[in-house]
C-alpha cells in the first residue's frame, strides 16, 4: 500500500469526526459517562480496600518471651518469625523497654522509685502481618516456638477485617464487572448505530472497487479517536474531583484521619488510566471494526 | 410475445460480457433469472428493458459480483466472475464503471472529492488525481461546480457527478442501473447523450431502463426481459409493450 493511501485513510478518519459531529458528540458522551462511573467506583473501592489494608496492618500479634531468655535466643526467634511470608514487621521490646513504655503511656512519672521491674517477664515481640487472615497460622507457629511463653492476638479484629476485606473484594469485582459490561454494551451500541446510518457510504466505496481495508480504515481510526477522547474526559474529571474529595474529607472528618487514609491519586491512576484508555480505544476499535464488517459484503 | 432471440454476436473480438445458461434463484419463489444467455461485444451500447421483477437488477448485481449465480457462467472483461475470490472483487470492480438511479454520492464530500475518491481507491498519485478529476468534470460539464456538495446540485448534475466518478478510471464497461429514473426529460436526455458520447469513445455501455421514449428514440440494441428470461434481443430495437 502507498504511504499516501494510508495517510489519506487517517485524514479521512479525522475528518469523519467533524463531518459527523453529532455522532461524535453522542459517542464521546456515552463513553465518557460509562467510564466516569467505572472510574468513580474503581476509585472509591480501591480506597476502601486501601483503608482496610491499612487497618489490617495495624493489627499486631504479641509474643511474650520466657523470663530470662538469652539475647542469642531472642535473635534466633526474631529471625524465625521474619522468615515467614505473612509477617511484615517484627519489633522486639525487652522487659525494661516494655516497662518504660508502659509507664509513659500511663503517666507514672518518675519510675526510679520502683526498685524492681514489675514487667520483668514481659519481654516480647510485636509482630505485624501482611495478611491478617493468616494470623491464626502465625499464632500456632509462635506457640510452638521454644522461648515463647504466651501469644496475645485479637482474633475478633482479624476475623472482622478479613471478612470486610473479602466483602469489599467481591463487591468491587461485581460492581466493576457490571459497569464494565454495561460500558461495553452502551459504547459498542453507540458506535454501531453511528456506523449503521453510514452503511450507504461503505457500500458506495465497495461498489466502486474499494478494498475492505480502504473502506474500513477511516471508520476504525474514527472509532479509536472517539474512544480515546471519550476515555480522557472522565479521567481528567476524576483526577480533579479526586483531589477535591480528598481535601474535603480531610477537612470535614479530621477526627477520623487515622482511619481515612486516601490512596494518592497517582496510585489510583496507575491502574485506572491504562484500563480506561484501553476500554475506550479497545471498544472504539472493535466496535467500528465489527460494525463495518457487516456492511462490507456488497 | 416475441420469440427469445438471445444470441452470440459475431465480432472480431470475444464478447466483453458473456452470460451462459445463467440462472439465479433466491430462497423462495420463481427464479429471478432463468437460463439466460447474453453476449455483449466491446464497444456496444445495450439497453436492458423489462418490467419490475423481470430480472434486470439481478442481472446488474451478477455483473458487479454483488451476487453469485445459482448456475451458469459469467465472464466480464475476461474474468470468470463466478470464480472470483472475495479479495479479488475490488480489483475486478475497478474495471467497471457503475451508475445508479439514486446517484449514490458521498453526501458529505464535494464534487471534486466524490470523483477523486474513485482515483484514490486505485491509488493514483495525487499529481494525477489533480489532473484527471478536472478533466473528467469538464467532460460532464461540471468543471465550474467542483466545490459544490451533492445537495447543492440538481438531480441531473448529481447524476453527471456519478458518471464522472464512474468514468475517471477509464473503465472498459459502464453499467447504468436506471440512470434517468429520478430525472426529468431534459436531464434524462442530457445523461443519455453523455452516455452515447462515452460509448462513441469506445466504452461498452449497458443501460437498464424503464424509459420508453429514450429506448425508442436512440435505436440501440435492446434486450427485453420478462420473468427472468430474455424474451427479445434486437439490434436496433424498441421498447416492447406488454401483451
Amino acid at each position: 500500500m502507498r504511504i499516501n493511501t494510508l495517510f489519506y485513510c487517517i485524514v479521512q478518519g479525522l475528518k469523519n469526526i467533524f463531518r459527523n459531529k453529532w455522532f461524535t458528540l453522542a459517542s464521546v458522551a456515552t463513553i465518557s459517562a460509562c467510564l466516569f462511573l467505572f472510574g468513580l467506583f474503581y476509585s472509591i473501592l480501591s480506597n476502601f480496600e486501601h483503608m482496610v489494608k491499612n487497618a489490617e496492618q495495624r493489627v499486631a500479634v504479641t509474643a511474650l518471651l520466657d523470663l530470662g531468655v538469652s539475647d542469642e535466643r531472642v535473635g534466633e526467634i526474631k529471625a524465625m518469625i521474619l522468615n515467614r511470608a505473612e509477617v511484615k514487621e517484627v519489633n522486639y521490646f525487652s522487659a525494661e523497654e516494655t516497662w518504660v513504655k508502659f509507664a509513659e503511656e500511663n503517666d507514672f512519672g518518675d519510675i526510679s522509685i520502683f526498685t524492681e521491674n514489675p514487667l520483668e517477664d514481659c519481654a516480647h515481640f510485636d509482630i505485624y502481618l501482611n495478611d491478617v487472615s493468616m494470623q491464626s497460622d502465625l499464632v500456632t507457629f509462635l506457640e510452638s516456638v521454644d522461648g515463647v511463653r504466651k501469644v496475645n492476638q485479637s482474633a475478633l479484629t482479624a476475623r472482622v477485617l478479613t471478612g470486610v476485606n473479602s466483602i469489599i473484594s467481591y463487591v468491587s469485582i461485581g460492581i466493576i464487572l457490571i459497569l464494565f459490561l454495561v460500558s461495553i454494551f452502551l459504547i459498542s451500541n453507540t458506535v454501531t448505530i453511528g456506523i449503521q446510518v453510514r452503511k450507504e457510504e461503505i457500500q458506495i466505496m465497495k461498489y466502486i472497487g474499494a478494498t475492505d481495508f480502504f473502506a474500513r480504515a477511516p471508520f476504525v481510526i474514527e472509532g479509536i479517536i472517539i474512544g480515546f477522547i471519550g476515555s480522557l474526559v472522565p479521567l481528567v474529571a476524576i483526577y480533579f474531583l479526586y483531589n477535591e474529595a480528598m481535601i474535603y474529607v480531610a477537612g470535614s472528618y479530621s477526627f477520623m484521619a487515622a482511619l481515612i487514609q486516601f490512596l494518592p491519586v497517582q496510585e489510583v491512576f496507575r491502574t485506572l488510566l491504562p484500563i480506561c484508555i484501553g476500554i475506550g480505544v479497545g471498544i472504539g476499535f472493535i466496535g467500528s471494526y465489527t460494525t463495518v464488517r457487516k456492511h462490507l459484503s456488497v | 410475445m416475441r420469440s427469445t432471440t438471445a444470441r452470440k454476436r459475431a465480432g472480431s473480438n470475444a464478447p466483453i460480457i458473456s452470460l451462459e445458461h445463467v440462472s439465479k434463484a433466491y430462497s423462495a419463489g420463481a427464479p429471478a433469472l432463468n437460463d439466460v444467455n447474453l453476449h455483449i461485444n466491446k464497444g456496444e451500447f445495450v439497453f436492458i428493458v423489462g418490467d419490475s421483477g423481470s430480472g434486470k437488477s439481478t442481472l446488474i448485481k451478477l455483473l458487479l459480483r454483488e451476487l453469485l449465480p445459482s448456475s451458469g457462467r459469467i465472464v466480464v472483461n475476461g474474468t470468470d466472475v463466478v470464480k472470483l475470490r472475495r479479495r479479488q472483487i475490488p480489483k475486478f470492480r475497478r474495471n467497471l464503471g457503475v451508475v445508479f438511479q439514486d446517484f449514490r454520492l458521498l453526501k458529505d464530500r464535494n464534487v471534486y472529492e466524490n470523483v477523486a475518491f474513485a482515483q484514490r481507491i486505485v491509488q493514483k498519485p495525487a499529481r494525477e488525481i489533480r489532473k484527471n478529476v478536472p478533466s473528467i468534470l469538464s467532460t460532464v460539464g461540471l468543471a465550474g461546480k467542483y466545490k459544490a456538495r451533492p445537495k447543492q446540485l440538481s438531480g441531473g448534475e448529481q447524476q453527471r457527478v456519478a458518471l464522472a466518478r464512474a468514468l475517471v478510471n477509464k473503465p472498459q464497461i459502464l453499467l447504468a442501473d436506471e440512470p434517468t429514473g429520478n430525472l426529468d426529460p431534459k436531464n434524462s436526455w442530457e445523461i443519455m447523450n453523455l452516455l452515447e458520447k462515452i460509448n462513441n469513445n469506445g466504452t461498452t455501455v449497458l443501460v437498464v431502463t424503464h424509459n420508453r421514449e429514450i429506448v425508442n428514440d436512440m435505436q440501440k440494441r435492446v434486450v427485453t426481459m420478462k420473468k427472468g428470461v430474455i424474451v427479445s434481443d434486437e439490434e436496433k430495437g424498441g421498447y416492447i409493450d406488454e401483451d
